[in-house]
Formats: C-alpha cells, structure tokens, sequence
C-alpha cells in the first residue's frame, strides 16, 4: 500500500466525518425549523441569518451545562452509552459510495472510504451494536424510566432488524452483491432500484424509522410516559451525544435509503454530463445528487414525525411482527418468481 | 514483531480476559457485558483470517441479537444480590475437579502438537468473498445448510407453540 | 323531527359517528398516513402566525390595559392632586401616594393646590383591573395612553414604580397641547 493512497483515504475520512457531523448539526436546526414550518411558525431565526448559528448556540449551551451523574454504581457504563451510541453512529459511513472517481493531481479517487465485499453486512452489523448505547445508559442510569425506555428500544431494533434484513434480501437477490457501490453502479442512469422493490422500499423506510428511534416510533424515549426514556437522567455533552447519534444515524439511513433504493450518486444524463464536461462535473454533480436526496430522506423524517402520533407498543409489536415480516417473506417469493420468469 | 502478531495478541488478551470475567463477576449484567466484548473481540480474530463475512456474522448474530435478548430479559428481570441462586459445596468441589482434568488434556493435547510448517496451496481463488461462500454451502454443503434451515425452523414453531396461549379446556 | 336538536351543528362540522369495519385499503391506513402528509405540507407553505416581536408589535386594542400614566393638563401640569381615592379603590392595594401643599411659585408644575410627592404603584401586585382609572376625579390616571407593557426585570424592587416612571414626560404632554391647538 503506497502512502499516497493512505493520506488520500485518510483525508476522505476526516471530510466525512465533518460532513456527517455538519449535517447531523444542521439536522437539529432543520428539525425545529421544519417542526416550526409544519405549525405556522418560523423556529429559530435569532442566531445568525435564518438562525443558521442555532446550532453552534445549541451546543455551546450544551458543553457548558452542568454535567449531573445520577446516584448510579455504574458510573463508568453511565459513561460509555453514550460514547457506543455516537461511535457506532459514525462508523456507519465508511462504506457509504458518496460519489464515483474524482480526478485529482493525477490520481483517481474513489469516493468511499472502502468498498469492501459485505458493506450491507458491516451497516447492518454495526446498526445492530448501536442499541448497546442506548441499552447500557439506560440501564447504567438507575432509573425505572431510562431502564424501560431502553428495554423498549432494544427489543424494538430487535424485532425491526428482522423485517429490515428481510426487505433487503429481495433487493439483494436482485442485484447480486451486498457491497454498496456495486449496487450503486447497477442503478446507473435512471435504473433505480424504487421501481422494482416498491413493497421492499416500503418495508425498508419503516424499519427505518424503528432503528432511528425517530416518530411514530420514538417509544425509547417517549416524553409523555417516559419522562425522557433513555436519557431522562443524562444532562450536558452526555445528553448531547445522544441527541447527536440521534440525528447522525437518521444521515445515515438517509444516506443508505437514497442509495440502496434510489441510485445513490447516479442522476438522468450522468453519462452526457461526464462527456462533455468532464468526469470531475459528472461526479460533483453526482454528489450533489446523492445529497439532496439525503436531505429530501432527512426531511421527510421530520414531516413525518410531525404528522402522524406514536404508536403504542402492541402496535409497534404487531406491525413488525405480523404485517411486516410476513410481507417482507412475500416480497422475496414473489422477486424470485420474476427473476425466474423474466432472467 | 509483526503487526499481525501484535493485533492478535492484544485481541487474544481481550478475548481471554473479557471470557474470565464474564464468569468471574457476580453482577449478571456486568457479565453479559464482557461477554459482548468478546463476542467482539472473537470478531477481530476472524477479521484477522480476512474472513470478512463470518465477522460481520459474529456481530450481527452474536453481538447484535443474542446477546441483545440476553441483556434485555437480564435487564427485565433485575435481579438483585438478594435473587442470587445458593450454590452447594459439592457443586463447586465438583466444578474444580472437572476444571482441573479438562486443563490436564488440554495442555497433554497441546504440548503435543506439531505446527504445520508447509506451504498453503495458492489456487487464487477469493475464499473470503461471500460469491465463493455461497456457492460452496448451496452446491457442495447443499444438504447441512438445509438440515441446519430445518432445525431453526423447527425450534422457532416450538417457540411459538410454547408461548401461545392455550385456550380454556372447556 | 326536522329541528330536533339532533340534527342542528351550530359549528356546521357536526359529523355522524358510525362503527362500520374498514375496509381493506382503510385498514392498510397508507392512504391516511398521505392524507395526513398532504395536510402538514399545506401547513409549511402557508403563511406563519408569528410576530417578530421586538421588531414588530402587535396592534394594541384601544381599550388595552398595560403602564399607568399619571397625566399632565395641556399646560404642562400635573393633574393628580392625591386625593388618594385610586389606593382606595385599588383591589390590589398596589398604591401608595404621599400628599404635599402646592408652594409658592409651583403653579406650573401642579395644577391643584395639593400634588402627590410620592405617588408609587407596585406592578407586581396590580391587576391592571383599571379601577383607579374609573374612581380618579381629576382625570389624572390612564391605563390606555402609555401604550406598553411593564417589563420584566431580575429585582422586585424595579417593579415599584414611581413618580420618575409614572408621570406623562413633559414633551408629551406639550405634543398633546400642539396637536389640540
């Protein structure tokens, strides 16, 4: 491995994880301006022009907060919850395509940190770490309500990974790869995957919506049972990283939504772009693409969240048990009978 | 000494140290706690055999949903010094023996062994890439891989038969 | 029948409940869910309720209540003369006046022969109920011209008001004189 390619690698990752930290900030100003918008008001608009500085404000505030610790015999579990939850948060991103090949200095950059043969696996392997943060704060807290909002998130990951995994499967007999940027490669022009696995996408943005922990699934941390579920006792950056990991996983599986099911960097008339503007126009715009549909996905959780109420618990159950799975086993017999009949 | 080397031997100390105290200790969410770290920590070995797809598998099985249950009915339950279970001696004495003898075989059985000094057979084929993994279980391991989908099968109707709820005789 | 009070909806949004089973698309509740979505993206577009407010005020009712103003007459005088009959009447007994003897050469600050050398009201205990107001016989105490609102402060003590903040400012009362000539 010549070191030219690891500073470039490095450097790629260290513009991610500001990228993913930026947007997970601006996420928190976008949800109260969307949350606003949605009820006639217009949210924060003090701090900068539009409130664009909200965030920085927000966490200024937050690192300088008393940091309260819970009469707990687990101070050092009340330590790392958080600390699992934003790391697991972040390291989602590694095998994320962002773009295709920038030419730079004479090189050919790969836009994605690494294309390893199982990236579908590693996202879904570190999604399912990720409830550890949660469950061992929660737990680690000393209270009743941080214990149940966390005995409710973790069986709620685990029932949803199930139908997530599923729903992916239909996908994946389709294009016959599990990295990402071959899906991604598959998908070229306008062949995205949404027309094909229209059920499998729709199975895929719920399960979605349960492993963020986002409305109508928020039942982890549910204000008006659970006081704050499971972070009810965390207070300053602990608190913080929380609501951080919070909004960096729904970047996220933004992220993976648009390229999984809706061609991740690839746009109508790529290949025309990439003629007769050159390649670098062709994957900038590329990776333009890919992020408004990120923010479209990011949006869209936050219309969401302020449209429809949380379910209840029975109901979480049965939906992700009863509707979900068995529609997801469905999906699958049915894209295998068309693979058969028209492959 | 190799990086290879050094990675698995902070791995195997972590494995080791972790899997002593998932026993040693006496709180049983503390336990389960280590125990996931080395259910990890098991990971890193195979990452370290470029078996990527039997890593990923180790987390997403192990780590992710086993021992998520396990810590979920733990939490659940919550038990308390108080719940501990009274253990007899005879138990324990007997614990120690069987401990002893295991150790004893093991350490005549590895004193033993021979390291394999020949060559690996370069066929160039990508042994890790799950393309080569599946069509090795569904071709030649056809039989086992459906056996083994029998018996998940099996016990998940087990399951659900055993947590239904039976309705009124009469 | 035809006007029982069954069938009247003063709202004219009156709707019949019924218990009918769904049928399978209600069930799937994806309909509602995009109806739903619909209904909130109309909300985003749709012009925002809210006051800017340090920027933008809010038009005051003519009849609104907010900071007492003790008047001056179009010559520049105090009215009050501290008969004391606002604190009588004050339900709150949020004031207290002190009264003093017009000397010599004040006639253009007083305009009767006794004035209030102290005159205070406490905020934090007035209701702003407006009875002072009702009960004053000079004309000498408004709730409605002074247009503003008591603001928040950190110590009570800056919620007693005095003379200092009560008292129309001369330049005012000589702008009310210009406007009435």
């Amino acid at each position: 491995m010549d070191s030219a390619l690891i500073i470039e690698k490095s450097i790629f990752i260290v513009v991610v994880f500001a990228v993913t930290m930026l947007m997970a900030m601006y996420s928190t100003w976008a949800e109260r301006k969307v949350a606003a918008f949605l009820q006639d008001r217009v949210g924060p608009n003090r701090a900068g022009w539009g409130g664009l500085l909200q965030p920085l404000a927000d966490g200024l505030k937050l690192f300088a907060k008393e940091e309260f610790e819970p009469n707990t015999p687990n101070k050092f579990l009340f330590f790392v919850g958080p600390g699992i939850a934003m790391a697991t948060a972040l390291i989602t991103s590694a095998v994320i395509p962002w773009g295709d090949k920038l030419e730079l200095f004479g090189r050919t950059i790969q836009l994605q940190a690494t294309d390893i043969d199982v990236s579908i696996l590693y996202v879904f392997g570190v999604v399912s770490v990720g409830v550890y943060g949660i469950m061992i704060g929660g737990w680690a807290s000393n209270n009743k309500f941080s214990l149940m909002g966390a005995v409710r998130a973790a069986s709620q990951m685990v029932s949803y990974e199930v139908a997530m995994g599923l729903s992916i499967i239909a996908l994946l007999m389709m294009s016959g790869s599990l990295s990402l940027h071959d899906i991604t490669v598959q998908q070229h022009g306008m062949n995205w995957n949404i027309w094909y696995q229209p059920v499998g996408f729709l199975i895929f943005l719920i399960c979605a919506f349960a492993e963020t922990n986002r409305t109508p699934f928020d039942l982890a941390e549910c204000e008006s049972e659970l006081i704050g579920g499971y972070h009810t006792e965390y207070s300053s950056m602990k608190m913080g990283f929380y609501l951080f990991a919070e909004y960096a996983n729904m970047f996220i599986s933004s992220t993976l939504i648009s390229v999984l099911y809706f061609g991740g960097y690839n746009y109508p008339g790529m290949d025309w772009v990439g003629t007769n503007w050159g390649t670098n126009a062709a994957t900038l715009l590329g990776i333009g693409a890919l992020f408004a549909k990120i923010c479209f996905f990011i949006f869209f959780y936050m219309w969401v969240r302020w449209t429809i109420p949380r379910f209840r618990y029975d109901q979480l159950m049965n939906l992700g048990w009863k509707i979900l799975i068995p529609l997801s086993i469905i999906n699958i017999m049915i894209t295998g009978v068309c693979i058969l009949a028209f492959k | 000494m190799s990086t290879v080397l050094l990675i698995f031997y902070i791995l195997s100390a972590v494995t080791l140290a972790t899997a002593f105290l998932t026993i040693y200790t006496k709180n049983p969410i503390h336990s389960a706690i280590y125990l996931v770290i080395c259910m990890v920590s098991i990971m890193g070995h195979y990452l370290l055999f470029n078996a990527q797809f039997l890593a990923l598998v180790q987390l997403i099985v192990y780590a992710g949903a086993i021992m998520v249950l396990f810590l979920f009915t733990l939490m659940l339950m919550n038990l308390n010094k108080e719940d501990e279970v009274h253990k007899p001696r005879m138990t324990r004495y007997a614990a120690i023996i069987v401990f002893i003898v295991l150790s004893a075989v093991l350490v005549y059985v590895f004193t033993d062994t021979k390291p394999i000094m020949g060559e690996y057979d370069y066929t160039g084929e990508d042994f890790q890439s799950i393309k080569t993994l599946g069509k090795v279980l569904l071709n030649e391991y056809m039989v086992p891989f459906e056996f083994a989908s029998i018996l998940l099968l099996a016990a998940m109707l087990g399951v659900v038969l055993v947590s239904k709820k039976e309705k009124d005789a009469n | 029948m035809a006007t029982s009070i069954q069938n009247i909806s003063l709202s004219g949004k009156k709707k019949q409940v019924s218990n009918k089973e769904m049928t399978f698309w209600e069930r799937l509740y994806l309909v509602a869910i995009i109806k739903g979505l619909l209904i909130t993206i109309k909300h985003f577009f749709r012009k925002k309720a809210t006051i800017h407010y340090p920027e933008q005020v809010r038009e005051f009712s003519p009849v609104y209540r907010g900071k007492h103003t003790l008047k001056r007459d179009e010559q520049g005088r105090e009215n009050c003369t501290a008969c004391g009959l606002c604190a009588l009447t004050c339900p709150a007994e949020a004031i207290t006046m002190k009264a003093a003897e017009r000397k010599k050469g004040e006639e253009h600050l007083y305009r009767e022969e006794k004035y209030a050398e102290i005159y205070e009201i406490n905020m934090l205990r007035c209701i702003f109920c407006g009875l002072c107001e009702e009960a004053c016989p000079k004309d000498a105490i408004y709730l409605t011209i002074s247009k503003e609102l008591v603001p928040a402060q950190y110590d009570r003590e800056d919620f007693i008001y005095g003379k200092d903040k009560l008292v129309m400012p001369l330049e005012v009362a000589m702008a009310n004189t210009q406007k009435l000539n």
